[in-house]
């Protein structure tokens, strides 16, 4: 085996490895049924319970879907997909204990298609939060959460 | 006896305001955005400056998009939108695009890229709310030739069901 042989699999060696990085970072990273997801069953169990800690839920979709509808005590933050977003989550998470519960949402669009909610999420566990959460919305926020009755403050 | 006029009185203004809030809504046929109901009426300026009102499409079958450059489902029925508006213009029809991203810039590029050939607007909490609120992406909206909106579908939809739907309107 030659040298240019030997450099040509180094090579090949690291773009499929860098392909299979970037590919965890895609939606697939975060399938339905995976422990970093809850269900809007249960975090509407969280937000009407007396008792236990409430996490810090942070909105990372639109402003204009944001400003109609959200979760009671959301924030907002910016679109996780675009930077000026993610540096707005950092500087609002930067002071906050690495093991504080925090649960992002997002709703714009089909959980396959939002591109907001996962760029977030990678965001925060690269911070090293260790208790991050994403609201599994299957459809829209509409669909998922406002249509079906759960708490919500509109047009705020 | 003039605390029981006062009630009585106050009974008649509750049963009427009632009265009127159900007439009202019945000559609207129904809430905002739901099939049977008056199209809620804008008037907004279009990414390129230009005027678009709801009012002056009166007489066409107008498909009214809420829509997202970042949206994928969005993405994908677009281009059919803007062969609907090539193929059924002629014949009294109109798409119009409203925009729920945050800003222009990324609306102006998008319209350039997928060569849009209707109007886009940007979105507003008040617009959405109008048509029943918009808390997801896409919805589509057919508005028939009298105003009324005769079919919504929210969510990526089929937009062989959309078409089949406006080619009936057409023909109303």
């Amino acid at each position: 085996m030659n040298v240019s042989k030997v450099l040509a699999f180094v090579l090949c060696a690291f773009l499929l490895a860098t392909v299979a990085m970037a590919q965890t970072a895609q939606p697939s990273q975060l399938p339905p049924g995976s422990p970093q997801l809850v269900s809007p069953e249960d975090l509407v169990k969280v937000l009407q319970s007396p008792t236990g800690e409430k996490p810090l839920i942070l909105n990372v979709g639109p402003w204009l879907l944001y400003r109609q509808a959200h979760i009671p005590d959301a924030e907002y933050v910016g679109t996780g997909s675009e930077k000026d977003g993610l540096q707005k989550l950092r500087a609002r998470v930067k002071s906050l204990p690495h093991n504080n519960a925090i649960i992002l949402y997002c709703g714009c669009c089909p959980w396959s298609h939002c591109p907001n909610v996962q760029p977030a999420f990678k965001e925060l566990t690269s911070m090293g939060f260790t208790n991050v959460k994403v609201l599994y919305i299957a459809d829209d926020f509409g669909t998922d959460w406002v249509y079906k009755g759960y708490p919500t403050i509109k047009g705020q | 006896m003039r605390k029981v006029v006062l009630i009585i009185i106050a009974i008649a203004v509750v049963i009427g305001l009632y009265e009127f809030a159900r007439h009202q809504s019945a000559r609207n046929g129904g809430p905002a955005g739901t099939v049977g109901s008056v199209a809620a009426p804008f008037s907004l300026t279009d990414i390129d400056g230009k005027p678009v009102n709801l009012a002056s499409y009166k007489g066409k079958v107008v498909l009214l998009d809420f829509w997202a450059t970042w949206c994928v489902p969005c993405q994908s029925e677009i281009p059919h939108f803007v062969e609907f508006q090539n193929n059924y213009a002629a014949q009294g029809f109109q798409v119009v695009g409203i925009s729920m991203d945050d800003g222009p810039d990324p609306v102006r590029t998008f319209y350039r890229q997928y060569k849009m050939n209707y109007p886009v607007a940007m979105g507003s909490t008040e617009l959405a709310q109008s048509y029943g609120g918009i808390l997801g992406l896409p919805v589509t909206f057919l508005i028939d030739r009298n105003g009324h909106v005769a079919a919504n579908y929210r969510g990526q939809t089929d937009t062989a069901v959309i078409q089949q739907r406006l080619e009936a309107l057409l023909k109303q």
